[in-house]
């Protein structure tokens, strides 16, 4: 049996969680807790919040979904994250743009630690105050080269279609490996 | 739709790199603890600005820039308060008092004073009005906000939103394909053109600013000058061998390629079924 893995980054509450339960086939392992108590925050800077789903693929090859903060302070997950992995999902809430600014540097930093290929995904598109894309991108600072996606994770359809894209671009860097 | 948030959270050299290089047309109104601020673009450019505590009208502005005298303006306000600015701006200069330059100057002048000083909000509501423009009757202008956003760096202070905003220096800086940009149109100190000199994808941040002798600080309010007035982006140090990720494991098994395909394959088509 072989095992692969997707990563889905992003800051706090930006759907990690959501789009992984849209589309794992067991309920969300999720090891976040409810940050209750200001004693409570300062402890729980030592725990790492992290959600797991699965995609059973065929009979010898299962999909892991991965969600995590990525935030700096979690650096020592890269060993647990980068083995195995095909590519990363960068999601933001499309209606906040004050997390705009953490969501680019999360991205910065786990694009440093894995060259591996990443989709952004814009979150939340349902609501009327979500962000145009294209005003996103420029916020973002994305070159035109970087898929940013429509999302809302509590759609399976725009879920796969993230996903898809994603795989999509890890095709075309194996192709684009290939002619080098 | 909405461009929308809070100037804590979204700076305005943020919105005014994102009105620039999106070349957007409309009316941003910024909410300050005491007083309102509209500022209005046309295609990305400066067009107009008004800060709702003060009179903006043509007849004032040229009054406080000296371009006409107190009697004059007196004059003004007795017998063509009820003249828009664009007749009165006419009337001006055919009766010889001032030139259409001296007009255009001194609304320019206004215009950024008060873009300038949303620059020291640190909190203020804002959004943006797409295509909401100013009345007709109002004189417009076409001020490139490159300058601008350079211009608003260069004042910044906070140490902590600069290294958030460039978090590393050992990435490097290239110019932006953006068509229309061009940094020679572009005022910038010697300093500044001294770090310009030094922008290759081989340099990283921290090369150039030992080069040019930059303290940490100085190097990324310069960066994120360039940066938000569009004209450089930051891209991974070309020549630098890509530290292996922490595990040191290649993402994938290494098998051949036409498994490799195959095994993403196999997942496009369980994720479509899905
Ligand atoms: N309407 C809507 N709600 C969403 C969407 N994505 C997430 N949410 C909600 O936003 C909140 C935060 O999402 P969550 O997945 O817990 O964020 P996480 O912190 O990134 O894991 C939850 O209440 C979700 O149900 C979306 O696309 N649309
Ligand atoms: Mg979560």
């Amino acid at each position: 049996m072989q095992t692969v893995k997707m990563v889905v980054t992003g800051p706090f509450s930006a759907g990690k969680t959501e789009f992984i339960r849209s589309v794992s086939e067991i309920d969300v392992v999720s090891t976040e807790r409810k940050i209750s108590s200001e004693a409570e925050k300062v402890k729980d800077q030592t725990t790492v919040a992290m959600d797991f789903g699965r995609i059973t693929v065929d009979d010898s090859l299962v999909l892991y979904l991965f969600g995590t903060p990525g935030q700096r302070r979690f650096d020592f997950m890269w060993e647990i994250l980068s083995e195995g992995m095909l590519g990363f999902i960068v999601m933001v809430d499309s209606t906040r743009p004050e997390t705009f600014r953490e969501a680019r540097n999360i991205l910065e930093t786990f694009r440093a630690y894995a060259p591996t290929p990443y989709v952004v995904a814009a979150n939340k598109q349902d609501f009327k105050e979500a962000w145009d894309l294209d005003d996103m991108r420029i916020a973002l600072r994305l070159d035109a080269k970087v898929k940013l996606l429509p999302c809302v994770a509590t759609e399976k359809e725009t879920v796969k279609g993230v996903l898809l894209e994603l795989l999509y671009s890890i095709l075309e860097e194996m192709d684009k490996n290939e002619a080098k | 739709m909405a461009l929308k948030g809070n100037l804590r959270d979204f700076s305005v050299t943020q919105l005014l790199n994102l009105i620039n290089v999106a070349q957007k047309t409309g009316t941003l109104v910024v909410e300050g603890p005491s007083e309102q601020i509209w500022v209005s673009f046309r295609e990305g450019k400066l067009a107009f600005a008004r800060n709702g505590q003060e009179d903006g009208s043509l007849a004032t502005v040229l009054y406080r820039a000296k371009k006409i005298s107190a009697a004059q303006f007196r004059a003004i306000q007795e017998r063509a308060a009820n003249m828009s600015d664009k007749e009165l701006g006419l009337l001006l200069i055919n009766a010889n008092y001032i030139t259409q330059q001296d007009i255009i100057n001194s609304l320019q002048a206004y215009f950024l004073g008060v873009v300038n000083r949303l620059f020291t909000w640190v909190e203020g509501l804002f959004h943006f009005e797409n295509d909401m423009m100013p009345p007709d009757d109002k004189i417009t202008v076409r001020i490139s906000l490159e300058n601008i956003i350079i211009e608003g760096s260069r004042r910044m202070r906070e140490w902590e939103q600069l290294q958030d905003e460039i978090p590393s220096l050992e990435v490097a800086m290239k110019f932006t394909d953006r068509p229309g940009t061009n940094i020679r149109n572009v005022n910038l100190s010697v300093e500044e053109w001294r770090v310009v000199s030094y922008i290759n994808p081989k340099n990283t941040i921290r090369q150039v600013a030992k080069a040019t002798n930059k303290s940490d600080l100085e190097i990324r309010k310069v960066v994120y000058g360039l940066l938000q007035a569009g004209l450089i982006e930051l891209v991974r140090p070309e020549g630098v061998v890509q530290p292996a990720t922490p595990a040191g494991r290649p993402a994938l098994p290494v098998t051949n390629k036409e498994d490799q395909k195959s095994l993403i394959n196999r997942i496009i088509s369980r994720i479509r079924s899905i």
